[in-house]
């Protein structure tokens, strides 16, 4: 790629977002948000509605003024910058085409904002019109354009003109599933052949999973966690983050160090301390420690009568419950389990010949290893 | 169809035929009038000439005062339309306080007697030496027809997309060029139909120009109202359906503009 950072130079920050803060009235919008982005990267804000993302989006674009907090795009401060001196490109929810501009003139639109004239332009606006392959409907009306061909002209107005940043608020929220899952991978191809720097906004986890470097969590108004799609789903810090990523099942019991090993105690299991644990310091004897665990990380045992002891409950990572539910989901099942403290929960097998075997009601034993457990904070 | 609805929709036609004859025939009445060869202006009328449309084109006085009258109707359109779209803009994206009152200012003219607003203009106006002006009867005129000009200009803006205004901003285009590429070309329905408003409120109005013109300054219906008084000619039917027509026209050129958007 053309743009890509030569080997090793520094790390190329595009956008830095410093404690950020917005309140509307009594109501806080941003807390405290801040990240950075490096050139080429694409970022997914990820979170409920309500959560700050897009607020954030609109603070980067400049049509929000945050209370406190910096905002700095290649070094450069640009808070005091208006929205059309920034030099960065968006593409609204609603795509927000010119509805008295063709296509070719929305696409255009920036290039003459700019003063970019004569050949060079038309140039500009043919090659990206041709990237987006939308070449041959440059004399179209939107209105006379499909949802997906309205999304690429959108996407090709924000790209044209090199934007220091390509930002997507909800790009694909207007389009049905179908449809929504091939242009996921048709801007990926665009922002990637033009090396663009992008934030994305979505309530979508998949299409943040799918699209994104990196994804930052919100909540709340915060930035709750932020890093790779795979360091989310199998890192996350918080309980937040474990149950909007995926599905998790949050297990807490009293942290006990007594004997050497480091376990977590329920009246219902005991659980070897997972390895991450190290890094959650402050833990005493007797505290609150709460763990995370994938439904498809939990093994599921059938148990005859006689071996349902009382002994059994003294292995570390291993626990009687009964099933409740028993649901086929073609490629797995799900058994929602009940333990004997009353929690239930929630696993996802492929085996799917043993699925007879676990009628609702059926005593069983689940275990799971403490490598696959994660200790969440707060 | 049952006979009681058949009759239920004959009385209803019949109805709406007296109320639009009530509403319609004394102005219409004037054209076959105007078409007369007497010289009153008797019902119904003798005969068929263009004679007092050729008497009102060839007569100085009327043709002074037609000229009049389109200078204060441009002028007040230009004036009613630019302040009319700032105020409507204004008042529609933000948020400042007063604006109510603002608002309500505004619009007061459409419920204000009109005598009384002409006594007070023309108070104020005498002492400022605007009374008798063109550029008096300009200003005030414009007065009355910028809530026409606000109203409609302000009906469109609801249909405009704020995000369209967002995203010019965001794609490097300046507040101006944004309102000349992006919001301007959007409302100009409800820009339009308002300079037609405005026109004919200027056009047609009497009461406040009776106040403010004089012998040398004098609008079309300001000439109607003072021949009237001296004596009843054909040739004011003639005038009077000529002012008709083209306000009708008017009307009916806001009723195209305003369909063609909502489509």
């Amino acid at each position: 790629m053309k743009l890509a950072v030569p080997s090793g130079a520094t790390k190329d920050v595009a956008l830095e977002l410093k404690g950020i803060c917005k309140s509307f009235g009594s109501a806080v919008a941003l807390q405290d948000v801040s990240f950075q982005l490096e050139r080429s990267e694409f970022l997914t804000m990820l979170g409920p509605s309500g959560s700050g993302k897009t607020t954030t989006l609109r603070v980067i674009a400049g049509f929000i003024t945050p209370d406190r907090g910096a905002v700095r795009l290649h070094g450069r401060d640009v808070l005091g910058t208006p929205p059309y001196r920034r030099n960065i490109g968006m593409v609204f929810q609603d795509y927000a085409l010119f509805p008295h501009m063709t296509v070719a003139g929305n696409v255009d639109f920036p290039l003459e904002a700019r003063g970019v004239r004569g050949k060079k332009r038309r140039k500009m606006v043919s090659d990206i019109l041709e990237i987006v392959g939308l070449e041959s409907l440059g004399d179209r009306l939107p209105r006379q354009l499909s949802g997906g061909q309205q999304q690429r002209v959108a996407l090709a107005r924000a790209l044209v003109f090199n934007p220091e940043i390509v930002l997507l608020d909800e790009p694909l929220g207007a389009l049905d599933t179908k449809l929504r899952g091939a242009m996921q991978l048709e801007i990926l191809r665009v922002v990637k052949r033009l090396g663009a720097t992008v934030i994305s906004v979505t309530h979508d986890q998949e299409e943040a999973l799918v699209m994104s470097d990196r994804v930052a969590i919100f909540s709340q108004g915060s930035l709750v966690q932020m890093g790779s799609p795979r360091q989310l789903y199998e890192t996350p810090q918080t309980e937040f983050v474990a149950d909007f990523i995926g599905e998790s099942n949050i297990l807490r019991g009293r942290f006990s160090s007594v004997g050497g090993g480091r376990e977590i105690h329920s009246t219902c299991w005991r659980a070897e301390a997972p390895p991450s644990l190290a890094e959650h310091h402050g833990f005493s004897e007797g505290a609150v420690v709460a763990f995370a665990i994938r439904p498809e990380n939990i093994a599921i045992h059938r148990v005859s009568e006689s071996d349902a002891t009382v002994s059994e409950l003294n292995r570390p990572n291993r626990c009687t419950a009964v099933v409740r539910d028993n649901i086929y989901l073609g490629v797995e099942f799900r058994l929602v389990v009940v333990l004997s403290d009353g929690q239930p929960v929630q696993i996802r097998s492929r085996n799917l010949k043993d699925m007879d075997g676990f009628t609702p009601g059926t005593k069983i034993e689940l275990s799971w290893s403490p490598g696959d457990s994660v200790v969440l904070r707060g | 169809m049952t006979a009681s609805s058949t009759i239920a929709r004959v009385v209803f036609w019949l109805a709406v035929c007296a109320v639009a004859a009530f509403l319609l025939l004394p102005t219409v009445v004037i054209i076959p009038i105007s078409f007369t060869t007497a010289a009153n202006t008797l019902f119904p009328p003798v005969g068929f000439s263009f004679k007092w449309y050729r008497t009102v084109i060839e007569d100085p006085a009327w043709q002074t005062a037609t000229i009049t009258s389109l200078k204060v109707a441009l002028l007040t359109m230009a004036c009613s339309v630019t302040l009319g779209t700032a105020a409507a803009l204004a008042l529609f994206r933000s948020q400042f306080i007063g604006k109510t009152a603002v608002r309500a200012l505004i619009l007061s003219p459409l419920v204000t007697p009109l005598i009384v607003l002409a006594i007070g203009v023309f108070m104020v106006f005498s002492r400022w030496g605007l009374a008798g002006t063109l550029v008096g009867l300009v200003i005030a005129d414009t007065v009355l027809a910028l809530p026409f000009v606000v109203v409609s200009v302000t009906a469109t803006l609801y249909t405009v997309n704020p995000n369209l205004e967002l995203a010019s901003l965001g794609l490097g285009a300046g507040p101006w060029r944004t309102f000349r590429r992006v919001t301007l070309p959007l409302i100009l329905p409800g820009v339009v139909a308002g300079a037609i408003f405005a026109f004919i409120t200027s056009w047609d109005e009497v009461v406040m120009a009776i106040f403010l013109t004089t012998a040398s300054l004098r609008t079309i219906p300001v000439l109607v109202w003072s021949q009237v008084r001296a004596e009843i000619s054909p040739a004011v039917a003639a005038v009077g359906s000529i002012l008709f027509v083209i306000s009708a026209l008017g009307m009916a050129a806001v009723r195209l503009i305003l369909r063609d958007e909502q489509r």
